[in-house]
């Protein structure tokens, strides 16, 4: 891992000669008698962009962010400052800015710094140099060409590759340093067909913490280019969706933003903390039936929300949220472990250097049951099928969530029946799982692409499951029952 | 040049930045450039339990870099002013313009739409306040919140913020203009607890202009009879009934039109309202504006991204689609002229009618409120509208308990037509400027 600091040091302190004894003097001047702890974020990040549209590369970008963050914590209180400039002025100015949240002067010990091992669970490299831009750009132009050929009622292809390459290094008043290399690519295609008049979209996308060679081996981007188009054929003959309470079957995979939403938000320890989410005071309490095991985990290799240690330098890890439908474990970082004098899980993360750190989750997912996924559906009379969704959103307070289905069936008599259109699915959170009355043995993750907003502060993250029966969901369509 | 411009920002320094960028990519061969900088400051206190929880002091520059050789464009930002991070970033665009394709309607707006004498407006207005005092107002909002009901268990937080930007657009054509606009916002987020139910609910303020920010006792008061109005909420069976959006929501269902119209969506065919100029979309009552220019508006600007000056447009009239919303890029893709609007439409207003919310409630008699809205199911492409409400049942024109865990769903288009009436409670909060809109009917998916 020595490594990996080694990389992180030059990337974000030689360019301005930073050394460690002024980072010392920094951390020192935050520090007073009554900060209970200061850190310094230092992150800059690459990213490009290549987008392709009407059969031609229409956009292409290079973006640089570089700054610092500074913090400084007394009791419940936070100050933070950052700066876009890695100079010791603007450094000092910032620390400034954030110790005054605690008017009382006086000097305390910073400890000595020591590395926070963190795992390797990506390769700490570059992915905007592991293709060159001829590459990149006829990577593009090859997907937009295979989708057009296969099918005429295609009438607009926008495909776009994505690559990030940031580093972070922490530096902490409890002697935590720890440096990370994350790399994050992505490739998204989206598209629309028209037939009779009517006209449908469909979208696929994937990507990970790996090289842009990695996400194009073999033909994973024409699989995606397949789904796209998929998604979009079977939408054009969609009918209306029914509208109340039924039986729901979730696909496996990206149907997962169910848990995200459902449990996920209301175990991060700040809402935990205020005792305003739905799940205070539930610790060791039922809140899903003994098939349900749901774990957010930080750890799995080259995923979009692993980390090999979060934005406080901790090293992540696999958390237990609910064990056998049992409530066991929350979301921590450090300043919500500190006040709950409980220990961060790992889960401080933060947009970038111009943001708090707060509780967040990583993948998301639920273990896998005993159930093959074609009982599950033909367990169900009359349903709906739901197997791919687009974002949702939840109500930590109160419990309600939503999520939006964007591909999903009737069931009728234990068989698929018709694709219906889109709409969106709610539910209580400490409700639906005590109604998932199977679930299957085929547990899969999303495909990368997940983002996660909450304070106004985005990061990547994952989410997974096997396909579930939940036995009542209210399902939001067009069509009342009275219409029938 | 303003104070503001002078002191807070340096802008003469910011200007000669610019220049340099415009000038450093013709020398590394672009044929045409553009550069947007926004510089941010400002500081924002959230409170809790009676004492400070978060002081936040913001800072940050954004240089954008779009540069063209030929038809052929590349883009580049950096948060960074310095000489060398210029030339690096100018380089970067124009390596990427190599690979882009020709695109024969790319390029920086023809001279003459430019808006060389755009305006001179008013927007900046900064709050003189200190650090201490916001932290106080914060307290003093969460205390008086707190003693007005018993049924308050918390506040998440109370906010006080405030930031000032300065934005400035350059290009080749020799364009360059520059405008600070200030932006002050107060909030509170409460928690209601009864027997075994908790409920949260929210109140805000923004203003340009902090004269005109709401008092904090006003939104204490608004907070808690917001989130203490939403104890006992039940879902309702599922049925085909009337529906008010509350001027907050009604907001979001015009930003869909917004997206509909939007010249990016449909030169993409990603939008329900292809070909819709001349086309009835709403009831012919309906009037759809946009006024730039509008005094201490949250979406006033002088120009827009492209530097073309901004102006009054009609989008609907006696409702009839008049207009789409372009810039230069999305118009010529569509052989048309732009709207200027690049980047977004500023302070889009539907003409308010006669009612309040009050008498609205009474001319829809029994139906549904809905106060806030979750998720996102609507789909732009086809019109389809499915998403998750919180709100109130009503009966003989009066509020009869609220309502939660239920979803309304229609087709936007039949949503538009079907507009009844629109309120006069305009919420100023927003780009967009509207009163509540009573629908005439939407499928309420619940029990």
């Amino acid at each position: 891992m020595t490594n990996v600091l080694e990389i992180v040091r030059h990337d974000l302190l030689d360019p301005s000669g930073l050394t460690d004894n002024q980072l010392h003097k920094v951390l020192h001047t935050l520090a007073g008698r009554h900060v209970d702890y200061a850190d310094l974020y230092f992150q800059s990040t690459y990213s490009e962009s290549w987008v392709l549209e009407d059969s031609l590369i229409k956009a292409g970008s290079f973006d640089i962010d570089r700054g610092v963050g500074v913090r400084a914590m007394s009791g419940e209180k936070t100050g933070f400052a950052y700066a876009d400039d890695i100079l010791m002025p603007a450094l000092m100015q910032a620390a400034d800015a954030a110790r005054s949240i605690s008017k009382q002067g006086g000097e305390q010990q910073i400890k000595a710094w020591h590395e926070l091992p963190g795992h390797q669970l990506y390769q700490p490299a570059n992915p905007l140099h592991t293709l060159n831009e001829n590459e990149k750009v006829a990577i593009l132009h090859r997907i937009d060409e295979y989708i057009r050929k296969k099918d005429p009622r295609v009438i607009q292809v926008s495909v776009s590759l994505a690559g990030e390459y940031e580093t972070m290094l922490v530096m902490a008043s409890d002697g935590h340093l720890a440096a990370d290399v994350r790399p994050l690519v992505r490739l998204n295609i989206s598209l629309i067909v028209e037939h009779n008049g009517r006209r449908e979209s469909g979208y696929a996308g994937g990507g990970g913490r790996y090289s842009y060679q990695q996400l194009l081996e073999g033909n994973t981007a024409y699989a995606f280019a397949d789904e796209a188009l998929r998604q979009a054929l079977v939408n054009l003959d969609a009918i209306e969706a029914p509208a109340g309470p039924m039986t729901v079957v979730l696909g496996a995979g990206w149907p997962g933003v169910l848990l995200h939403e459902a449990v996920g938000h209301g175990l991060e320890g700040d809402f935990i903390r205020k005792g305003i989410s739905v799940y205070s005071g539930k610790m060791g309490e039922r809140v899903a039936s003994d098939l349900c095991t749901v774990v957010d985990n930080g750890t799995l290799p080259e995923r979009r929300g692993s980390l090999n240690v979060d934005d406080e330098g901790i090293p992540t890890q696999n958390n237990v949220l609910i064990e056998n439908g049992i409530l066991k474990n929350m979301l921590l970082d450090k300043r919500n472990a500190r006040l709950m004098g409980a220990k961060s899980s790992g889960n401080g993360r933060r947009e970038s250097y111009a943001h708090l750190p707060i509780p967040r989750m990583t993948n998301t997912y639920m273990l896998p049951g005993k159930s093959d996924p074609n009982e599950v559906i033909a367990s169900v009379k009359r349903g709906i099928y739901a197997v791919n969704f687009g974002g949702g959103q939840v109500d930590i307070t109160s419990g309600k969530f939503v999520f939006s289905a964007s591909e999903a069936y009737l069931i009728e008599n234990g068989k698929i029946g018709p694709a219906v259109k889109g709409a969106t699915l709610i539910g209580n959170g400490p409700d639906v799982l005590t109604k998932v009355s199977m679930v299957g043995n085929d547990l899969k993750l999303d495909a990368g692409v997940g983002i996660c907003g909450k304070d106004g502060q985005s990061v990547p993250v994952g989410v997974g499951q096997p396909t579930l029966r939940v036995d009542e969901l209210t399902v939001g369509g067009t069509r009342a029952h009275s219409d029938e | 040049m303003s104070e503001i411009e002078k002191y807070v920002f340096d802008a003469a320094r910011i200007e000669s930045v610019a220049k340099e960028i415009l000038i450093e990519a013709k020398k590394q061969g672009a044929t045409e450039a553009e550069v947007n900088i926004a510089l941010n400051k400002g500081f924002s206190v959230s409170a809790r339990e009676a004492q400070v929880e978060t002081v936040e002091y913001n800072q940050d520059k954004v240089v954008d870099i779009k540069v063209y050789i030929g038809k052929r464009s590349g883009a580049a930002s950096l948060s960074d002013l310095s000489t060398d991070a210029v030339k690096a970033a100018v380089s970067a665009a124009c390596h990427i313009a190599k690979f882009t394709g020709e695109d024969t309607c790319s390029g920086l707006a023809d001279k003459a739409e430019l808006g060389f004498d755009y305006p001179k407006l008013e927007m900046a207005y900064p709050w003189d306040i200190t650090v201490e005092k916001a932290i106080e107002l914060a307290c003093q909002c969460e205390r008086e919140a707190l003693a007005m009901d018993k049924r308050i268990l918390s506040a998440e937080e109370a906010t006080v913020a405030t930031g000032t930007v300065l934005h400035l657009y350059a290009n080749s054509h020799g364009f360059m203009g520059h405008f600070p606009y200030t932006r002050h916002e107060m909030s509170c987020i409460l928690v209601a607890k009864d027997k075994n139910e908790m409920q949260r609910d929210y109140s805000y303020t923004i203003a340009v202009d902090p004269k005109q920010l709401e008092s904090v006792s006003h939104i204490a008061r608004e907070a808690v009879e917001r989130t203490v109005s939403r104890l006992g909420a039940r879902q309702i069976r599922t049925t085909k009934t009337p529906v008010i959006f509350a001027a907050e929501e009604a907001r979001g269902l015009l930003s869909y039109f917004v997206s509909a119209i939007a010249g990016s969506n449909l030169y993409r065919k990603s939008s329900f309202l292809l070909d819709s100029l001349g086309k009835q979309i709403f009831p012919s009552f309906v009037q759809i504006q946009e006024h730039p220019h509008l005094a201490h508006a949250l979406g006033t600007a002088p120009f827009d991204n492209d530097g073309v000056t901004t102006r009054p447009n009609v989008f609907i009239k006696d409702g009839v689609l008049q207009s789409y919303i372009m810039g230069v890029y999305s118009a010529r893709k569509m052989g048309l002229k732009t709207t200027a609007d690049a980047g977004g439409i500023h302070n889009l207003t539907i003409q308010p009618g006669k009612k309040n919310l009050a008498e609205l409630l009474k001319t829809m008699n029994k139906g549904l409120l809905i106060t806030e809205m979750m998720g996102n199911g609507v789909n732009i492409v086809t019109g389809d509208y499915s998403r998750g409400v919180c709100g109130f049942w009503v009966e003989n024109g009066e509020i009869q308990y609220p309502v939660h865990e239920i979803t309304v769903a229609s087709q936007l288009q039949d949503m538009f037509s079907r507009i009844v009436e629109v309120g006069n409670d305009v919420d100023v909060r927003g780009n967009i400027r509207t009163g509540s809109i009573l629908i005439e009917e939407m499928i309420v998916a619940g029990l």
